[in-house]
Protein backbone atom coordinates (compact mmCIF):
# COMPACT_ATOMS: atom_id res chain seq x y z
CA UNK A 1 0.00 0.00 0.00
CA UNK A 2 2.74 2.45 0.98
CA UNK A 3 4.63 1.74 -2.23
CA UNK A 4 1.59 2.92 -4.09
CA UNK A 5 1.42 6.23 -2.32
CA UNK A 6 4.10 8.19 -4.13
CA UNK A 7 2.53 7.25 -7.43
CA UNK A 8 -0.90 8.17 -6.13
CA UNK A 9 0.38 11.39 -4.68
CA UNK A 10 1.98 12.23 -7.99
CA UNK A 11 -1.24 11.44 -9.75
CA UNK A 12 -3.10 13.58 -7.31
CA UNK A 13 -0.60 16.40 -7.75
CA UNK A 14 -0.92 16.28 -11.50
CA UNK A 15 -4.69 16.15 -11.18
CA UNK A 16 -4.53 19.25 -9.05
CA UNK A 17 -2.19 20.91 -11.53
CA UNK A 18 -4.60 20.07 -14.32
CA UNK A 19 -7.54 21.40 -12.35
CA UNK A 20 -5.58 24.49 -11.45
CA UNK A 21 -4.59 25.15 -15.02
CA UNK A 22 -8.22 24.82 -16.01
CA UNK A 23 -9.50 26.86 -13.12
CA UNK A 24 -7.11 29.77 -13.46
CA UNK A 25 -8.05 30.77 -17.00
CA UNK A 26 -11.69 30.31 -16.04
CA UNK A 27 -11.31 32.65 -13.12
CA UNK A 28 -9.27 35.23 -15.01
CA UNK A 29 -12.26 37.16 -16.29
CA UNK A 30 -13.50 37.45 -12.70
CA UNK A 31 -11.98 40.89 -12.08
CA UNK A 32 -14.01 42.16 -15.00
CA UNK A 33 -17.11 41.13 -13.07
CA UNK A 34 -15.66 42.29 -9.77
CA UNK A 35 -18.76 42.74 -7.86
CA UNK A 36 -18.32 44.69 -4.73
CA UNK A 37 -19.50 48.07 -3.61
CA UNK A 38 -18.30 50.63 -1.13
CA UNK A 39 -20.13 53.25 0.81
CA UNK A 40 -18.21 55.03 3.51
CA UNK A 41 -16.75 52.34 5.72
CA UNK A 42 -18.98 49.59 4.40
CA UNK A 43 -18.01 47.12 1.77
CA UNK A 44 -20.62 44.95 0.10
CA UNK A 45 -19.44 41.80 -1.63
CA UNK A 46 -21.30 40.03 -4.38
CA UNK A 47 -24.99 40.65 -3.95
CA UNK A 48 -26.86 37.74 -5.52
CA UNK A 49 -30.19 36.02 -5.67
CA UNK A 50 -31.63 32.91 -7.26
CA UNK A 51 -33.72 32.20 -10.30
CA UNK A 52 -37.31 31.88 -9.08
CA UNK A 53 -39.78 29.04 -9.65
CA UNK A 54 -42.89 29.77 -11.72
CA UNK A 55 -45.43 31.87 -9.87
CA UNK A 56 -43.08 32.73 -7.02
CA UNK A 57 -43.75 36.15 -5.54
CA UNK A 58 -40.72 36.33 -3.27
CA UNK A 59 -36.97 35.81 -3.43
CA UNK A 60 -34.03 36.24 -1.10
CA UNK A 61 -31.07 38.55 -1.68
CA UNK A 62 -27.68 37.54 -0.32
CA UNK A 63 -24.24 39.17 0.09
CA UNK A 64 -21.47 39.82 2.57
CA UNK A 65 -21.32 43.18 4.29
CA UNK A 66 -18.10 44.24 5.95
CA UNK A 67 -17.79 47.20 8.26
CA UNK A 68 -14.25 48.63 8.12
CA UNK A 69 -15.13 51.65 10.21
CA UNK A 70 -15.29 52.44 13.90
CA UNK A 71 -19.00 52.82 14.24
CA UNK A 72 -21.74 50.30 14.06
CA UNK A 73 -24.16 50.61 11.16
CA UNK A 74 -27.43 48.96 10.35
CA UNK A 75 -28.95 47.61 7.14
CA UNK A 76 -32.50 48.85 7.39
CA UNK A 77 -33.99 48.33 3.96
CA UNK A 78 -33.56 48.71 0.25
CA UNK A 79 -35.13 48.60 -3.15
CA UNK A 80 -35.13 45.97 -5.87
CA UNK A 81 -36.10 46.71 -9.45
CA UNK A 82 -38.08 43.50 -9.82
CA UNK A 83 -40.10 43.75 -6.63
CA UNK A 84 -42.40 46.19 -4.93
CA UNK A 85 -41.25 45.68 -1.36
CA UNK A 86 -37.93 44.93 0.31
CA UNK A 87 -37.53 43.83 3.91
CA UNK A 88 -34.65 42.49 5.98
CA UNK A 89 -35.40 39.01 7.27
CA UNK A 90 -33.81 36.24 9.22
CA UNK A 91 -34.55 32.58 8.58
CA UNK A 92 -33.86 29.79 11.05
CA UNK A 93 -34.46 26.08 11.21
CA UNK A 94 -35.77 25.18 14.62
CA UNK A 95 -36.33 21.47 15.19
CA UNK A 96 -37.32 20.86 11.58
CA UNK A 97 -39.50 23.97 11.49
CA UNK A 98 -38.59 26.81 9.15
CA UNK A 99 -39.03 30.13 10.91
CA UNK A 100 -38.73 33.49 9.30
CA UNK A 101 -38.80 36.87 10.99
CA UNK A 102 -38.61 40.41 9.72
CA UNK A 103 -35.80 42.29 11.45
CA UNK A 104 -37.83 45.34 12.32
CA UNK A 105 -34.85 47.39 13.43
CA UNK A 106 -32.63 46.10 10.66
CA UNK A 107 -29.44 44.11 10.71
CA UNK A 108 -26.55 45.49 12.72
CA UNK A 109 -23.07 45.46 11.18
CA UNK A 110 -20.63 46.05 14.01
CA UNK A 111 -17.23 47.70 13.45
CA UNK A 112 -14.68 45.22 12.18
CA UNK A 113 -17.40 42.69 11.54
CA UNK A 114 -18.36 40.86 8.37
CA UNK A 115 -21.97 39.73 8.21
CA UNK A 116 -22.98 37.17 5.67
CA UNK A 117 -26.47 37.19 4.25
CA UNK A 118 -26.99 33.69 2.92
CA UNK A 119 -29.59 30.99 2.30
CA UNK A 120 -30.83 29.66 5.61
CA UNK A 121 -29.90 32.84 7.48
CA UNK A 122 -30.14 36.61 7.12
CA UNK A 123 -31.42 37.79 3.78
CA UNK A 124 -32.89 40.74 1.99
CA UNK A 125 -36.44 39.66 1.25
CA UNK A 126 -37.84 40.70 -2.11
CA UNK A 127 -41.62 40.75 -1.79
CA UNK A 128 -44.24 41.16 -4.52
CA UNK A 129 -41.99 40.16 -7.37
CA UNK A 130 -43.24 41.77 -10.56
CA UNK A 131 -41.60 39.13 -12.71
CA UNK A 132 -39.58 35.95 -12.37
CA UNK A 133 -35.82 36.15 -11.91
CA UNK A 134 -33.76 34.38 -14.56
CA UNK A 135 -30.39 32.79 -14.09
CA UNK A 136 -27.60 34.87 -15.55
CA UNK A 137 -29.30 38.25 -15.42
CA UNK A 138 -28.46 41.16 -13.14
CA UNK A 139 -31.08 43.14 -11.31
CA UNK A 140 -30.48 46.61 -9.92
CA UNK A 141 -31.39 47.62 -6.46
CA UNK A 142 -30.34 49.73 -3.52
CA UNK A 143 -29.36 48.97 0.03
CA UNK A 144 -30.26 51.44 2.71
CA UNK A 145 -28.06 51.77 5.78
CA UNK A 146 -28.78 53.88 8.82
CA UNK A 147 -25.49 55.77 8.57
CA UNK A 148 -23.92 54.94 5.22
CA UNK A 149 -27.17 55.82 3.46
CA UNK A 150 -28.25 54.46 0.12
CA UNK A 151 -25.96 52.30 -1.97
CA UNK A 152 -26.79 51.23 -5.52
CA UNK A 153 -25.96 47.57 -6.14
CA UNK A 154 -26.63 44.94 -8.75
CA UNK A 155 -27.79 41.47 -7.80
CA UNK A 156 -26.46 38.62 -9.92
CA UNK A 157 -29.13 35.98 -10.42
CA UNK A 158 -27.69 32.51 -9.90
CA UNK A 159 -29.25 29.12 -10.58
CA UNK A 160 -32.13 27.93 -8.45
CA UNK A 161 -30.05 25.58 -6.36
CA UNK A 162 -27.13 27.93 -5.70
CA UNK A 163 -25.98 27.74 -2.09
CA UNK A 164 -23.64 30.66 -2.44
CA UNK A 165 -23.03 33.43 -4.90
CA UNK A 166 -20.51 31.78 -7.16
CA UNK A 167 -18.81 28.67 -5.90
CA UNK A 168 -21.07 25.72 -6.55
CA UNK A 169 -22.67 26.11 -9.93
CA UNK A 170 -21.51 22.65 -10.90
CA UNK A 171 -23.03 20.90 -7.92
CA UNK A 172 -26.61 21.76 -8.70
CA UNK A 173 -26.72 22.10 -12.42
CA UNK A 174 -27.21 19.45 -14.99
CA UNK A 175 -29.53 17.21 -13.03
CA UNK A 176 -32.18 17.85 -15.57
CA UNK A 177 -34.20 20.23 -13.43
CA UNK A 178 -36.32 22.26 -15.79
CA UNK A 179 -35.58 25.94 -15.69
CA UNK A 180 -38.48 28.24 -15.16
CA UNK B 1 -60.74 -8.72 59.72
CA UNK B 2 -63.56 -7.85 57.38
CA UNK B 3 -62.55 -4.23 57.36
CA UNK B 4 -58.97 -5.16 56.54
CA UNK B 5 -60.18 -7.35 53.67
CA UNK B 6 -62.30 -4.54 52.38
CA UNK B 7 -59.40 -2.08 52.55
CA UNK B 8 -57.20 -4.58 50.71
CA UNK B 9 -59.84 -5.16 48.09
CA UNK B 10 -60.31 -1.44 47.54
CA UNK B 11 -56.54 -0.86 47.39
CA UNK B 12 -55.95 -3.66 44.88
CA UNK B 13 -58.91 -2.61 42.77
CA UNK B 14 -57.62 0.97 42.64
CA UNK B 15 -54.22 -0.26 41.57
CA UNK B 16 -55.79 -2.43 38.89
CA UNK B 17 -57.92 0.44 37.61
CA UNK B 18 -54.99 2.87 37.62
CA UNK B 19 -52.77 0.37 35.80
CA UNK B 20 -55.44 -0.25 33.20
CA UNK B 21 -55.94 3.48 32.72
CA UNK B 22 -52.20 4.07 32.32
CA UNK B 23 -51.85 1.21 29.89
CA UNK B 24 -54.75 2.57 27.89
CA UNK B 25 -53.19 6.06 27.78
CA UNK B 26 -49.85 4.62 26.74
CA UNK B 27 -51.02 2.10 24.20
CA UNK B 28 -54.36 3.21 22.80
CA UNK B 29 -54.13 4.74 19.33
CA UNK B 30 -54.71 8.46 19.30
CA UNK B 31 -57.85 9.28 17.35
CA UNK B 32 -56.08 11.59 14.89
CA UNK B 33 -53.05 9.46 14.19
CA UNK B 34 -52.38 6.93 11.51
CA UNK B 35 -51.15 3.50 12.33
CA UNK B 36 -47.62 4.24 11.10
CA UNK B 37 -44.40 4.67 13.02
CA UNK B 38 -44.74 7.31 15.71
CA UNK B 39 -48.27 7.95 14.47
CA UNK B 40 -47.14 10.17 11.62
CA UNK B 41 -49.54 10.44 8.73
CA UNK B 42 -53.06 9.25 8.23
CA UNK B 43 -55.94 9.27 5.81
CA UNK B 44 -56.59 12.45 3.85
CA UNK B 45 -58.61 13.65 0.94
CA UNK B 46 -57.52 16.96 -0.53
CA UNK B 47 -58.06 18.95 -3.71
CA UNK B 48 -55.07 18.81 -6.03
CA UNK B 49 -53.88 21.89 -7.89
CA UNK B 50 -54.77 20.27 -11.23
CA UNK B 51 -58.44 20.05 -10.27
CA UNK B 52 -58.43 16.39 -9.27
CA UNK B 53 -58.80 15.02 -5.75
CA UNK B 54 -56.08 13.06 -4.00
CA UNK B 55 -57.42 10.45 -1.61
CA UNK B 56 -54.96 8.55 0.53
CA UNK B 57 -57.14 5.45 0.10
CA UNK B 58 -56.33 5.48 -3.59
CA UNK B 59 -52.65 5.86 -2.84
CA UNK B 60 -52.56 2.48 -1.12
CA UNK B 61 -49.98 0.33 -2.84
CA UNK B 62 -47.95 3.33 -3.92
CA UNK B 63 -45.35 4.94 -1.70
CA UNK B 64 -45.19 8.72 -1.87
CA UNK B 65 -43.50 11.79 -0.40
CA UNK B 66 -45.22 14.74 1.23
CA UNK B 67 -44.11 18.26 2.10
CA UNK B 68 -45.78 21.22 3.79
CA UNK B 69 -44.83 24.55 2.23
CA UNK B 70 -46.06 27.67 0.51
CA UNK B 71 -45.09 29.61 -2.59
CA UNK B 72 -44.20 32.82 -0.70
CA UNK B 73 -41.22 30.94 0.69
CA UNK B 74 -37.87 32.30 -0.41
CA UNK B 75 -35.57 29.49 0.50
CA UNK B 76 -36.47 26.18 2.06
CA UNK B 77 -39.43 25.32 -0.22
CA UNK B 78 -37.76 25.95 -3.59
CA UNK B 79 -34.55 24.34 -2.34
CA UNK B 80 -36.38 21.22 -1.09
CA UNK B 81 -38.37 20.91 -4.29
CA UNK B 82 -35.28 21.34 -6.42
CA UNK B 83 -33.41 18.73 -4.40
CA UNK B 84 -36.14 16.15 -4.63
CA UNK B 85 -36.51 16.86 -8.35
CA UNK B 86 -32.82 16.14 -8.74
CA UNK B 87 -33.15 12.98 -6.63
CA UNK B 88 -36.11 11.70 -8.66
CA UNK B 89 -34.26 12.38 -11.89
CA UNK B 90 -31.13 10.69 -10.62
CA UNK B 91 -33.12 7.52 -9.89
CA UNK B 92 -34.48 7.44 -13.42
CA UNK B 93 -37.31 5.06 -14.36
CA UNK B 94 -37.66 3.86 -10.80
CA UNK B 95 -39.43 7.08 -9.86
CA UNK B 96 -41.65 7.39 -12.93
CA UNK B 97 -44.85 6.78 -11.01
CA UNK B 98 -43.64 8.30 -7.74
CA UNK B 99 -45.45 11.40 -6.48
CA UNK B 100 -44.41 14.17 -4.16
CA UNK B 101 -47.35 16.02 -2.58
CA UNK B 102 -46.81 19.69 -1.77
CA UNK B 103 -49.47 20.68 0.77
CA UNK B 104 -49.76 24.44 0.96
CA UNK B 105 -49.94 25.89 4.47
CA UNK B 106 -51.04 29.18 2.90
CA UNK B 107 -54.24 28.33 1.01
CA UNK B 108 -55.33 31.98 1.28
CA UNK B 109 -52.67 33.00 -1.24
CA UNK B 110 -51.79 29.71 -2.89
CA UNK B 111 -54.61 29.17 -5.33
CA UNK B 112 -54.70 25.94 -7.29
CA UNK B 113 -53.54 27.75 -10.44
CA UNK B 114 -50.58 29.39 -8.70
CA UNK B 115 -49.52 26.19 -6.97
CA UNK B 116 -49.74 24.27 -10.24
CA UNK B 117 -47.49 26.78 -11.97
CA UNK B 118 -45.07 26.67 -9.04
CA UNK B 119 -44.70 22.90 -8.67
CA UNK B 120 -44.81 22.48 -12.45
CA UNK B 121 -41.69 24.57 -12.79
CA UNK B 122 -39.86 21.88 -10.80
CA UNK B 123 -41.25 18.53 -11.88
CA UNK B 124 -44.59 17.11 -13.03
CA UNK B 125 -44.31 14.44 -10.31
CA UNK B 126 -44.72 17.16 -7.68
CA UNK B 127 -48.44 17.67 -7.08
CA UNK B 128 -49.80 20.66 -5.19
CA UNK B 129 -52.54 19.98 -2.65
CA UNK B 130 -54.79 22.82 -1.50
CA UNK B 131 -56.76 22.36 1.74
CA UNK B 132 -60.14 24.02 1.27
CA UNK B 133 -60.15 25.74 4.63
CA UNK B 134 -58.35 26.18 7.92
CA UNK B 135 -59.97 23.04 9.41
CA UNK B 136 -58.83 20.83 6.58
CA UNK B 137 -55.30 22.22 6.78
CA UNK B 138 -55.19 21.90 10.57
CA UNK B 139 -56.35 18.26 10.42
CA UNK B 140 -53.78 17.42 7.77
CA UNK B 141 -50.95 19.08 9.72
CA UNK B 142 -52.04 17.39 12.96
CA UNK B 143 -52.05 14.03 11.30
CA UNK B 144 -48.48 14.52 10.09
CA UNK B 145 -47.37 16.15 13.34
CA UNK B 146 -46.49 19.21 11.27
CA UNK B 147 -46.46 22.75 12.55
CA UNK B 148 -47.46 25.87 10.68
CA UNK B 149 -48.00 29.37 11.96
CA UNK B 150 -48.80 32.69 10.40
CA UNK B 151 -46.27 35.39 11.29
CA UNK B 152 -46.87 39.06 10.63
CA UNK B 153 -44.22 41.04 8.74
CA UNK B 154 -44.20 44.80 8.05
CA UNK B 155 -45.77 44.31 4.62
CA UNK B 156 -47.97 41.28 5.25
CA UNK B 157 -47.22 37.85 6.60
CA UNK B 158 -45.08 34.80 6.20
CA UNK B 159 -45.51 31.22 7.39
CA UNK B 160 -43.43 29.19 9.81
CA UNK B 161 -43.74 25.57 8.84
CA UNK B 162 -42.29 22.10 9.29
CA UNK B 163 -39.87 21.63 6.41
CA UNK B 164 -39.50 17.87 6.51
CA UNK B 165 -40.07 15.76 3.42
CA UNK B 166 -42.13 12.83 4.71
CA UNK B 167 -41.65 9.47 3.04
CA UNK B 168 -44.77 7.30 3.26
CA UNK B 169 -44.87 3.65 2.33
CA UNK B 170 -47.41 1.75 0.26
CA UNK B 171 -49.66 1.28 3.29
CA UNK B 172 -49.62 5.02 3.92
CA UNK B 173 -47.41 4.56 6.95
CA UNK B 174 -44.43 6.71 7.85
CA UNK B 175 -41.20 5.30 6.40
CA UNK B 176 -38.72 8.09 7.07
CA UNK B 177 -37.87 11.61 6.02
CA UNK B 178 -35.53 13.50 3.74
CA UNK B 179 -33.43 16.37 4.96
CA UNK B 180 -31.61 19.10 3.04
CA UNK B 181 -28.55 18.47 5.16
CA UNK B 182 -28.23 14.93 3.81
CA UNK B 183 -26.17 14.22 0.74
CA UNK B 184 -28.01 13.39 -2.49
CA UNK B 185 -26.64 9.83 -2.14
CA UNK B 186 -28.25 9.37 1.27
CA UNK B 187 -31.56 10.84 0.12
CA UNK B 188 -31.58 8.76 -3.02
CA UNK B 189 -30.82 5.54 -1.18
CA UNK B 190 -33.76 6.24 1.15
CA UNK B 191 -36.03 6.83 -1.83
CA UNK B 192 -34.76 3.65 -3.44
CA UNK B 193 -35.44 1.63 -0.28
CA UNK B 194 -38.90 3.16 0.04
CA UNK B 195 -39.81 2.31 -3.54
CA UNK B 196 -38.31 -1.19 -3.21
CA UNK B 197 -40.28 -1.80 -0.01
CA UNK B 198 -43.43 -0.54 -1.63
Amino acid sequence: MTTLLPGRARLRASAFALLFSLAVPASLPAPAFAHDYKAGDLQIDHPWSRATPGGAKVAGGFMTIRNNGRDSDRLVGGTFDASGIVEIHEMKMDGGVMKMRALEIGLEIKPGQSVELKPGGYHVMFIDLKRSLKEGESVKGELVFEKAGRIAVEYKIENRGAKSGSDDHGAHKGHGAPKS
Amino acid sequence: MNTLKLVRLVAWSSIAILTAAMLYLLLAPKPDSGSGVAGIGGPFRLAAADGSTVDSEQLKGRPFALFFGFTHCPDVCPTSMLEITNDLNALGDLTKAFRVYFVTVDPARDTAALLKEYTGSFDPRIVGLVPKDEQELAAMARSYRAIYRKVETPSGYTMDHTATIYLMDAKGEFFGSLDSKETPEVRQSKLKRLIAKG
